[in-house]
């Protein structure tokens, strides 16, 4: 059980945190037809868009309602339902998202209210649904914004059974998809439940909407893909639900709350044990056996763990990531035998608790230079911020989370399932290979004066050392 | 900020943008607004200063998205690229905590990065609850000794255009003038060689493509005194007040600096390129002009003739190539036309260009290039520039980041030239990356690929054409 230390710094350098309302958009961005619009100034949205775009490489809906000087002390709600108003008009959205900002928070904004007010004011609109959520970004980070998110989509979107439909469509089951996943783990989690006979609603979907796909209309004002509304209104027929990420725990005990479609958790599906207790709940769900091909995966993986852990036993490790993510990178490499020197969350979480090392502390990516500095790391795993701290330590970096704006293709890669952790487990050991430290040349003294003491200078082998 | 301070900055006599309406005074459209806030034009004025700790004093929205994500180079210190914020919780912010944090992020700053200054940036939540950041600067700077330059950005405040007033406003009356310049190194100093000082206002580095003229520079005998901001550090900018010359690069945002130098210390300016072979000719040019040296008039001729010989002979065979291909240019105000000249001494074809930022008088130098049959293009919505795209036949399109998957969803060629891109076109040698990042996009092989249905879906289309018209645009 780690120690969670507070963060003791007046100053946060090279800051590892990506706000609330971002997270929120986010989630917001795994709907079909949807447009997130952040109640705060336009900088607020200009700066989130360009987080995302520069990340999944595409383009992203996101508004603002645009928050001025004048509006700011006077008063902002009326460009919230102006607002709504316009992208209603313009581009007619299944939904649009309304994350809270710092600067409304701090105005005091009652964003639901503002909602029913538009409501009111404009019931031509009423085909398109309108998510208010609370996600000042003075608390929290990306992944409980998400969180946030998540819940406020069910509780606007789903509704109180009255009937018990739970386990009406025997074969769908919900996945509720916590924000450290990518598109390419959405992708291996519908085939993973598809090769049960199973069908999966996986909501937010951004597996479906920020996947990177070529489509024949030219300009998308809203989203491409993701969860379709209706979906998300019969997700109370599901025969069960599937939580990945601790994170989502409130947001699961709403739609259980609301549905009574029966739930099982899941902290992260990384690593060999995380698989087997996902199959297994699959094949339990489903009544199937367990097919053919999943074994195959899994022999596969195990033959992976035996050839690369040679580079993973022991292998220090410095990690920072949003807590679930840095939970699961944490607890699927330690389960390969590496060890975990530095683990650094920018938010409080529960299971930060769960980490396998001594402390997690809370703080950004300075705090993980010098933890790794001093635990003597080989390898960090963080986001694309921390390749200017990993060079500065002359250690390879595996990217992981938000965001990755130097690495084609970071947002897409697929983590979990068998083969996700084949090949991070892979990437692992090619990185250290990569990086390796051979044990430093002796020169003798009885060297000197010999032809061999001048080959000294340009020695073949230090060329191997990559720094 | 007052309200009266805002709409004093607003008020550029020097920029020709005056006379009509003010970008800053349009009140953004809720849930129909692009474009960044005040705090983001003034981060990233300020932002390529290397030796200096930027700490953005605010929750973590402001920096935690925005540090270390622009192409501006330097040659030194690292500094720059470290991202600083005061990350306020909601404690800070219920407790009004947010000073005292900041005063001891200041600390921290100078205690662990020995920075040359320490500017701060002021944002939203911190403007509310009523900061004061000055005081804190003040302070700070007292206490320890390190120069300590408020920027009070807020983002509300408005557009990113004033942010960009507000980064020089505060350049000019804190940083500028308080340091006398260093002596020309005697081992720089050449015989028959007068050197002069000059500023550079509103070049970036991008990509450090600046280092692309700045070797002309050094053989003229042209010191650059102080840059805003490219490659700078925060000693120079103290001395900009000594120059003899100042030019403001493609952008109209420092044009207070420019003006205000020229007002109080009688440096004069003026507005130039280093996009494309005849604007950096001509910048040399004025810069001859402005100092009134004959002397430099005449090595700078010299100069002139031997690179534009040079350049053109290197890009004679991509010229070859990319003759007669024709271009849809949407970027706005002075680069309009800067870019113009660049690519029609490709031999390439400007078909029509966007003019949203540009003045009248931007206007009229495009018509005086492109001839009086210029099409200008106001709409730069996504549809509203495939729409022109398609209209005009072109072949290409240039413009700023944003419109990067605009061209690429619509599965036609795309050059960036705005700030976040990774290559330097200034000076004549960047017309050689130019070229090459122009021939990589417009003869890629991918372009065919990416149009072409697949192998079986033709045969669908054929099965369906009987019942409906449906037929794919790209087919």
């Amino acid at each position: 059980m780690a120690e969670i230390l507070k963060r003791s710094k007046a100053l946060a350098v090279n800051p590892l945190k990506a706000s609330q309302p971002l997270g929120a958009a986010l989630a917001f961005l795994g709907l079909k037809n949807s447009i997130p619009m952040l109640h705060g100034s336009q900088g607020c949205t200009a700066f989130g868009k360009v987080f995302f775009v520069r990340h999944f490489r595409e383009p992203i809906p996101l508004q603002t309602t645009a928050m001025d000087q004048v509006s700011t002390i006077m008063s902002a709600d009326e460009n919230v339902i102006e607002g709504l108003k316009a992208i209603c008009e313009k581009n007619k959205p299944d939904v649009v998202g309304l994350p809270t900002t710092g600067l409304s928070e701090l105005q005091g904004v009652d964003i639901r209210r503002l909602v029913r007010q538009f409501r009111e004011r404009y019931p031509q609109f009423a085909a398109t649904a309108v998510v208010p959520v609370n996600t000042p970004d003075f608390s929290g980070c990306l992944e409980s914004g998400y969180a946030l998110a998540v819940e406020a989509i069910i509780d606007c979107l789903v509704e109180q059974s009255v009937t018990n439909s739970a386990g009406r469509r025997k074969k769908q089951v919900n996945v509720l998809a916590p924000s450290m996943l990518t598109t390419g783990d959405i992708e291996a989690i519908k085939e993973w439940i598809g090769a049960f006979g199973l069908r999966p609603v996986v909501l937010p979907d951004i597996g479906d909407s920020l996947d990177g796909h070529l489509v024949d209309a030219e300009t998308t004002p809203l989203t491409l893909g993701g969860t379709p509304k209706g979906e998300i209104a019969r997700i109370g027929e599901s025969v069960a639900t599937l939580v990945i990420g601790r994170s989502l725990g409130r947001a699961a005990d709403l739609l259980r709350d609301r549905t009574g479609v029966p739930d099982y958790r899941f902290d992260h599906l990384l690593g060999l044990d995380a698989c087997d207790a996902f199959t297994q709940t699959l094949a339990e769900i489903s009544g199937q056996p367990v097919p053919a091909q999943i074994d195959r995966q899994r022999a596969q993986l195990q033959d992976a763990m035996l050839d690369s852990h040679f580079m993973t036993g022991f292998l220090r490790v410095g990690i920072a990531a949003d807590p679930d993510l840095l939970v699961a990178l944490g607890q699927f490499l330690a389960g390969v035998g590496a060890e975990i020197v530095a683990a650094i969350a920018p938010a409080r979480a529960e299971v930060l608790s769960d980490m396998p090392a001594d402390s997690v502390l809370l703080g950004d990516l300075e705090d993980l230079e010098r933890a790794a500095l001093a635990g003597g790391a080989q390898l960090i795993i963080s986001n694309s911020h921390a390749l200017q701290c990993a060079d500065r330590l002359g250690l390879p970096l595996l990217r992981a989370g938000f965001p990755q704006y130097d690495w084609v293709g970071g947002y897409a890669r697929t983590w979990v399932g068998y083969r996700g952790a084949r090949a991070a487990l892979f990437d692992v050991a090619n990185l250290f290979l990569g990086n390796h430290h051979d044990t430093p040349v002796h020169r003798s003294i009885y060297w000197a004066d010999t032809p061999r003491d001048q080959e000294g200078r340009t020695a073949p082998g230090t060329g191997l050392v990559s720094h | 900020m007052k309200s009266a301070e805002i709409a004093a900055l607003l008020n550029e006599p020097a920029c020709a943008h005056n006379k009509g309406e003010k970008s800053g005074c349009a009140r953004p459209k809720p849930g129909a607004t692009a474009g960044g806030c005040s705090f983001d034009g003034a981060q990233i004025a300020l932002l390529p200063i290397a030796d200096v700790a930027h700490i953005v004093h605010g929750p973590i929205a402001c920096a935690g998205s925005s540090w270390d994500n622009r192409g501006a180079r330097s040659s030194g210190p690292a500094l720059y690229r470290i991202g600083m914020t005061t990350d306020l919780t909601e404690q800070d912010v219920i407790m009004g905590r947010g000073e005292k944090r900041l005063f001891h992020a200041i600390k921290q700053a100078i205690d662990d990065y020995s920075p040359a200054a320490v500017f701060l940036y002021s944002t939203c939540v911190p403007a509310l609850i009523g900061d004061d950041l000055k005081a804190v600067a003040k302070a700070a700077s007292l206490r320890w000794g390190t120069p300590v330059v408020a920027v009070d950005c807020a983002g509300f405040y408005g557009t990113k255009n004033l942010g960009n007033r507000i980064a020089g406003e505060a350049m000019f009356t804190q940083v500028i003038g308080t340091r006398e310049p260093d002596p020309v190194p005697e081992s720089a100093q050449r015989p028959g060689i007068r050197v002069h000082d000059v500023n550079l206002i509103g070049e970036y580095n991008i990509a450090g493509e600046f280092w692309h003229v700045a070797p002309l520079f050094d053989g003229l005998g042209l010191r650059i005194l102080g840059s805003l901001s490219g490659d700078a550090r925060y000693r120079e900018v103290q001395t900009m007040h000594r120059a003899e010359a100042s030019m403001v690069v493609c952008a109209k945002a420092l044009l207070n600096v420019a003006r205000r130098l020229e007002e109080d210390h009688g440096v004069p300016f003026f507005e130039g390129s280093f996009y494309g072979i005849s604007d950096t000719s001509q910048a040399f040019r004025d810069f001859a002009r402005l100092l009134g040296d004959a002397d430099l008039a005449a090595r700078t001729e010299l100069m002139i003739a031997r690179e534009e010989t040079s350049i053109r002979g290197a890009l004679a065979p991509w010229a070859e190539r990319l003759k007669g291909r024709r271009v849809l240019l949407y970027t706005g105000g002075v680069k309009s036309w800067s870019v113009v000249s660049a690519l029609q001494d490709l031999g390439m074809t400007v078909v029509a260009t966007g003019t949203n930022k540009s003045t009248a008088e931007d206007k009229q130098r495009i018509r005086e290039i492109m001839g009086e049959d210029a099409r200008m293009i106001t709409d730069g919505s996504p549809k509203g520039l495939l729409q022109a795209f398609k209209d005009y036949r072109a072949d290409i399109l240039i413009a700023g980041g944003r419109n990067l998957y605009t061209a690429l969803k619509a599965r036609i060629p795309f050059l960036d030239i705005n700030q976040e891109r990774e290559f330097g076109y200034a000076g004549y040698r960047g017309m050689l990356e130019l070229v090459r990042q122009l021939a990589l996009t417009l003869e890629a092989p991918v372009w065919a690929k990416v149009r072409a249905s697949a192998p079986w879906s033709a045969e669908k289309t054929m099965g369906e054409a009987l019942s409906s018209a449906a037929v794919s645009p790209h087919g």
